[in-house]
């Protein structure tokens, strides 16, 4: 068979060093050698496609998963994912998981002296509609300390994992909330370089409220695109 | 105009709430084609301590050098048997391990052919983003001819990709080392 046609390559100062001091955990654990670019071959233009039909069922409302209702402001999380050509990426996996309303997540390794919610786990996954949309329902997570520093605190935020159609296309990020003041003094955030940082900051989205029961965030996502032609190195 | 896409954030320390859900440690079933291998390692960090707070994604061709996926057209019969993509969360020594076939031999860039591979992805706290790498294997005739390997100038930094057999199993080591001596060449893809 022909090459492949590849993906558009990495554009310079849109994505966080491997290094990043202010991240103190990043020193001990970042790469001290050049990483080597290869070729987009068979094998990254490939990759696992997680459809709704090999998923299976979808767990898209945090609210619904236990007994009772979790404490908390409950929000609607929804947007598209798209290529770099504003195309949607239809029928792909969102995974999702976060904090309780209080900042505490429901994990062992968590000690944060904030209450556990026994109603929410935060945990959930989606797949993107025909138009490339996902839509989750939740609580908004509380912001919590975290070691890095001195009296560091992490902003409001959501995890967030997806394949997209390829190897190349896979994607770990954070969702934040607007006008979050913790925003300009959190390194994971800032890792992103400028201007980029500034699409991982969601907004309000007062049309995709739910009157009477839930406000709104918007969260759009960009997936690596596909290049015109072969991408050799 | 083309839009940037969304930055790296860390997969942070409780990566297991959201993603152990989906781990895959057994890609082949009882139908699936090919030599039955276990691939397995520890990760460590530049103390030589190992993460145990990490998750290891990989994803490879069946026995015959094929993708589940559309984009590989050759002309080879699919295989539904084997979908080829792996998952599992490091364990408190940095472990992790899969049971899977040998992958087959899949083209290269022009018309050269890859030495048997799998994809690998290291994500873990303390890291704002995915590390590439590459797992072929030692006693395989066929590296010396591939194209990626070849772009790997030092012998010693290639030697960091080669999963070694052990001797009397169907297990290959394939440890992953962040820095140090020894420091696993990790990709841009
Ligand atoms: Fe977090």
């Amino acid at each position: 068979m022909p090459d492949p046609i590849g993906y558009r390559r990495e554009v310079p100062g849109t994505q966080p060093p491997y290094l990043h001091p202010d991240y103190k955990s990043t020193v001990k654990r970042s790469p001290t050698k050049a990483t080597i670019a290869v070729p987009h071959t068979l094998s990254e233009v490939t990759g696992p496609l997680w459809t709704k039909e090999r998923v299976g069922s979808i767990a898209d409302d945090l609210t619904v998963q236990d007994k009772e209702r979790p404490l908390g402001e409950r929000i609607v999380v929804a947007g598209r994912v798209m290529d770099e050509d504003g195309r949607p990426v239809p029928n792909t996996l969102v995974e999702l998981w976060q904090c309780n309303a209080s900042g505490r997540y429901h994990h062992p390794v968590d000690q944060h002296d904030a209450p556990l919610d026994p109603n929410f786990t935060g945990r959930g996954h989606a797949v993107t509609d025909g138009n490339g949309d996902y839509r989750f329902v939740t609580i908004k997570p509380g912001a919590y300390p975290w070691p890095n520093h001195f009296n560091a605190w992490r902003p409001a935020h959501i995890h967030f994992s997806l394949f997209g159609p390829s190897f190349v296309t896979r994607l770990v990020t954070q969702m934040f909330f607007p006008g979050d003041p913790l925003l300009a003094l959190d390194p994971i955030f800032n890792g992103v370089p400028a201007p980029a940082r500034d699409l991982l900051v969601s907004s309000f989205d007062l049309g995709m409220t739910v009157p009477d029961t839930a406000l709104a965030y918007r969260f759009d996502i960009v997936l690596r695109g596909r290049a015109a032609t072969p991408t050799g190195i | 105009m083309a839009l940037i896409p969304t930055g790296w954030q860390t997969v942070g320390p409780y990566l297991h709430i959201g993603l152990t859900w989906l781990n895959t440690t057994k890609l082949a079933g009882e139908a699936t084609k090919g030599e039955r291998i276990a691939v397995e390692g520890r990760l460590f960090d530049g103390d030589g301590a190992p993460v145990p707070d990490g998750m290891i994604e990989i994803w490879q061709a069946n026995a015959d050098g094929r993708y589940n996926h559309p984009d590989d057209t050759q002309a080879k019969p699919r295989e539904a048997a084997f979908f080829g993509f792996g998952r599992v969360d490091t364990d408190k020594q940095g472990g992790f391990r899969f049971e899977t076939v040998k992958p087959g031999r899949v083209p290269g860039p022009g018309n050269t052919l890859q030495a048997p591979h799998i994809l690998v992805s290291v994500f873990l706290r303390g890291q704002l983003r995915r590390l590439v790498t590459r797992l072929y294997f030692a006693d395989e005739a066929s590296n010396g001819d591939d194209p990626i390997l070849a772009l790997v100038e030092d012998p010693a930094r290639r030697r960091t990709l080669l999963a070694v057999r052990d001797p009397g199993s169907a297990t290959y080591r394939f440890d992953i080392r962040l820095q140090g001596e020894a420091e696993t060449v990790f990709f841009e893809v």
